[in-house]
């Protein structure tokens, strides 16, 4: 396992020195980024954690994403700028959803799982258009960051980068020891073979709502790193063309890896980066690289890369 | 003690017009093996898919351990200590053949809302789950994918699982399906070798694994029992003879 577990903690690692190389080499532009990298790659090892894992194709998870940002938009909009009322607000609001999209959904399978998730993903969307208070359509300006006090400044770029990565980290830890536990078994257990779980006496409906609740929290908690980000929601960002981004980071970087979703949400958004500046279609060329990635590994980038693959334990 | 394990009365499923099985009433008592036969469409897996919850008869009843179970789902009943393996093998084919096992352990070690141990480095699942692999013959493939066994040893694999969950009754769906001469003998000795030790509803094919398992068998000829006896009542029915031994040649 050393170098896979190698590879991992440089690429990692290097997340950390951005701000720094960037500061040195004046491009601040980088830090915001990389920024936007990690809130997309915590979105996206949440979805990896019910698709990659569970075999649950949702079709909706820019849902969370999108009442997470507005959970601080509209708390902000209030004038209450606290950032643990934030982020709480944010990760229980997008659970609740979570919960009560999950509850429904999860008693479908298959390809109507997949239509149905969509479908509540779509009904979030046009009820933030239908928020016309909080600007509907045109979106909504934040005027402050999460305060989370003086030594946490989110005015400055790098206490908001520091703070992302540290979020970054603890949900790839947390997700790791999730996914190898028990719970994780079944989850994968489920993936594999549901009909076997319930044979084998799994009641999975209640595990399978309790991993999509997570999942949907997390990405929650995602959604308010980017409204700290970027000072606006506009519902655009739960539109079912944002899940699919997000599910095409997971499938791109790997499904059930956890890390490979981070390496997805790097590739894709550094490729529009680039891109973009030299085609409005810039998605012409990500398209041939999803498949071809896809053709060529099963699970992704990380499958590629970590050719080293050795069961552990 | 009941006197008997599972006792069904007038179980009736029909899928549109067909009547899958018709009324079909069986006890079986503890620690007997009981054969189920029968041509192909007489309704045996629907049987077992009603034993097992997976599906819901339209009529009649089981009752498991004295209490009524006919309106339990697959999930309630394994708790209860049922538990089965199907006619097509059904394994978790990515994971080692000793993952497989220590599912089936965790299956009935509590709730699996722990999201903080490793599985992989807990005892208490994996020194059971290996206990059960060496009980059919497979510890030396431990570390494999379950997908890459032989047929047969895919089929003693579920098994495995199947008595991982600590049953007081199985539901054995033509354990020795498409096995050749060796493995099915090697299953019927590892049958023969559970006997006594848990009640057993088997459904099966091979005629000579029956005969040298049963303690009762039930015969099934389109959803109806015709004769449910002793083996060498069985042998001697005619009725039985003329539906369907006599068509297998012997």
């Amino acid at each position: 396992m050393g170098g896979r577990c190698g590879a991992i903690f440089v690429a990692l690692a290097a997340l950390a020195l951005v701000p720094a190389v960037a500061t040195v080499a004046e491009a601040p532009f980088y830090i915001g980024l990389f920024a936007r990298i990690m809130v997309f790659a915590i979105a996206a090892l949440s979805l990896d954690l019910i698709l990659g894992y569970g075999g649950l194709v949702s079709f909706g998870h820019a849902a969370y994403f999108g009442i997470g940002a507005y959970a601080v938009g509209i708390l902000s909009y209030y004038g209450v700028n606290d950032g643990i009322a934030h982020f709480a607000t944010a990760f229980i609001a997008a659970a609740i959803a979570a919960l009560f999209i999950g509850f429904v959904s999860l008693r479908t399978s298959g390809v109507y799982f997949i239509m149905i998730t969509l479908a509540f993903g779509q009904m979030v969307y046009f009820v933030g258009i239908g928020l016309n208070e909080y600007g509907g359509d045109d979106g909504l300006n934040i005027a402050r960051h999460s305060n989370f006090g003086a030594a946490l400044d989110f005015d400055r770029p790098v206490v908001f980068y520091y703070f992302t990565y540290a979020l970054l980290l603890l949900f790839l830890f947390l997700g790791g020891r999730i996914v190898r536990s028990r719970f994780g078994m079944l989850l994968q257990g489920v993936k594999s073979n549901e009909r076997r779980m319930i044979a084998l006496g799994f009641p999975t409906f209640r595990y399978k709502l309790a991993a999509f609740v997570m999942a949907g929290a997390v990405c929650g908690i995602a959604g308010a790193l980017f409204a700290n980000l970027t000072l606006f929601v506009s519902p655009s960002i739960m539109h079912w063309t944002r899940s699919g981004e997000i599910m095409m980071m997971v499938i791109l970087g790997g499904l059930g890896s956890l890390v490979g979703p981070v390496f997805g949400a790097a590739v894709y958004l550094i490729l529009e980066s680039v891109l973009s500046r030299l085609t409005e279609h810039w998605q012409a060329v990500l398209g041939p690289l999803l498949i071809l990635v896809v053709l060529f590994s099963k699970t992704g980038l990380y499958g590629i890369f970590a050719v080293s693959r050795r069961r552990s334990g | 003690m009941a006197e008997t394990l599972l006792e069904t009365a007038g179980l009736t499923k029909r899928f549109g017009g067909l009547v899958a099985t018709g009324e079909v009433s069986l006890s079986v008592a503890p620690g007997e093996i009981h054969a189920v036969i029968g041509p192909n469409g007489a309704g045996k897996t629907t049987l077992i898919g009603q034993l097992s919850g997976e599906l819901i008869p339209d009529s009649g009843s089981i009752r498991f351990a004295g209490a009524d179970i006919s309106r339990l789902g697959p999930a309630r009943r394994a708790a209860l200590g049922i538990a089965r393996s199907f006619q097509i093998t059904s394994i978790f084919r990515e994971f080692t053949t000793l993952d497989n096992v220590a599912l089936a352990i965790q299956a009935r070690a509590g709730h699996s809302f722990r999201f903080w141990r490793a599985a992989r480095q807990d005892a208490s699942l994996r020194d059971p789950a290996f206990a059960a692999l060496g009980v059919v013959g497979l510890a030396g493939r431990a570390d494999l994918p379950a997908g890459s066994l032989a047929h047969g040893e895919k089929r003693a694999l579920e098994l495995a699982m199947a008595l991982a969950t600590g049953p007081r009754l199985l539901l054995l769906d033509e354990p020795m399906a498409g096995m050749g001469p060796e493995e099915s003998a090697s299953m019927v000795r590892l049958l023969a070798g559970l006997k006594g030790r848990f009640s057993i509803v088997l459904v099966e094919h091979d005629m000579d694994a029956v005969f040298a398992l049963a303690d009762r068998i039930t015969v099934m000829v389109y959803g109806r029992v015709i004769a449910s006896a002793e083996p060498a009542a069985i042998r001697a029915d005619p009725e039985v003879r003329r539906a369907y031994l006599g068509e297998e040649g012997g």
